[in-house]
């Protein structure tokens, strides 16, 4: 691999943007494809599998065989509400290998003492969401309780398309929540992505068995949206 | 844990820069049961230094060899790991699948 291709390669992901790179077995020629490119390749429709799915994988193809290698943005995961469960959650998902951002303009609560080695951002939402480059290989949470808090966010998370979704409240408080985001302009389709209440229902009482049944939903979300584009 | 592919190739990258002769191995191709996925990472340098995986210990050795070729030869190789192979007994891997690793030089 030529280190121009690796340097580009290496920016890339680092801009959380997918990308692909392109081998030739038998000649070792090579080309990087940007995902935003990839419809205008001479292999777009091969691309666009590959991308979709985050796999890599060989290919014959019209040209001979090529090796078709993918990287998608490791996954990352934005929580609103520096509360309790935050507190378990963040510690989980950093061993699942996401890039951890929590969000709270309470300062009390979104404070280094109560998460330590943690990103904390005591901003509102339209302050620090923006920065995160949130996109669809994020997941968001959404704890705080309070609307002025999380519908921002939540409008947020939707309109950038996050692969998971979800929001703390009873059947009760996401009823009125939807109400509240439909009045704000949302369409049905969209609301529908909300996992309301959070959380695989595994019977889960404190904010720890909380924290992984969310995480075990967003992994079922992160992993069988594969089988899902497959069978569609 | 494991290193996270993106740290492979930023070390990949800066290996190379440092001056160091690299070669890049991925894993192309499985069948039967492989421990690591297709795409997996392993970098190696002209002194035997490497990170990452792409075996989970099995043929991490041979892969390491093959790649200090790589790196005099500049010619990528594609190298064939299984129990059928004639070498199982010392470089197989155990849990019974065929990996496919192409090997290239980064320069």
């Amino acid at each position: 691999m030529k280190l121009e291709i690796l340097q580009a390669l290496n920016a890339e992901r680092a801009a959380r943007r997918a990308v692909a790179v392109v081998t030739d077995i038998a000649s070792g020629e090579q080309r990087l494809v940007k995902a935003a490119d990839a419809g205008k390749d001479l292999l777009a429709d091969v691309l666009d599998k590959h991308l979709r799915m985050a796999k890599s994988g060989m290919e014959e193809t019209a040209q001979g065989k090529v090796f078709v290698t993918v990287h998608v943005p490791s996954p990352q995961l934005v929580i609103t509400g520096a509360v309790h469960i935050s507190q378990v959650l963040a510690p989980i998902a950093k061993l699942l290998d996401y890039d951890v951002t929590i969000i709270d303009p309470r300062t009390a609560f979104a404070s280094p003492e109560r998460f330590p080695d943690v990103k904390v951002v005591a901003e509102w939402p339209d302050v620090a969401l923006p920065p995160l480059n949130v996109d669809r290989y994020t997941a968001f949470v959404a704890v705080t309780h309070d609307p002025k808090i999380d519908d921002p966010a939540l409008i947020h998370a939707l309109e950038r398309d996050c692969f998971y979704i979800g929001a703390l409240g009873s059947r009760k408080t996401n009823a009125k929540r939807l109400a509240r985001l439909k009045e704000a302009g949302l369409r049905d389709d969209q609301l529908s992505r909300i996992h309301a209440p959070i959380g695989l229902d595994i019977g889960a009482v404190s904010p720890a068995e909380i924290a992984v049944s969310i995480m075990a939903e967003i992994t079922q979300r992160l992993r069988q949206k594969v089988d899902k584009a497959e069978a569609a | 844990m494991l290193s996270r592919d993106e740290d492979i190739l930023k070390a990949a990258e800066d290996w190379r820069k440092a001056g160091r002769g690299v070669a890049l191995a991925t894993v192309v191709e499985t069948w039967g049961s492989a421990p690591r996925p297709v795409g997996s990472n392993l970098v190696i340098d002209n002194e035997g230094n490497f990170l990452g995986s792409v075996s989970g210990g099995c043929v991490e050795g041979a892969v390491v060899t093959e790649a200090i070729d790589v790196i005099d030869s500049g010619k990528p190789k594609m190298l064939e790991f299984g129990v059928a192979d004639e070498q199982a007994w010392n470089v197989g891997l155990s849990c019974g699948g065929t990996i496919r690793v192409y090997v290239e030089k980064v320069g």
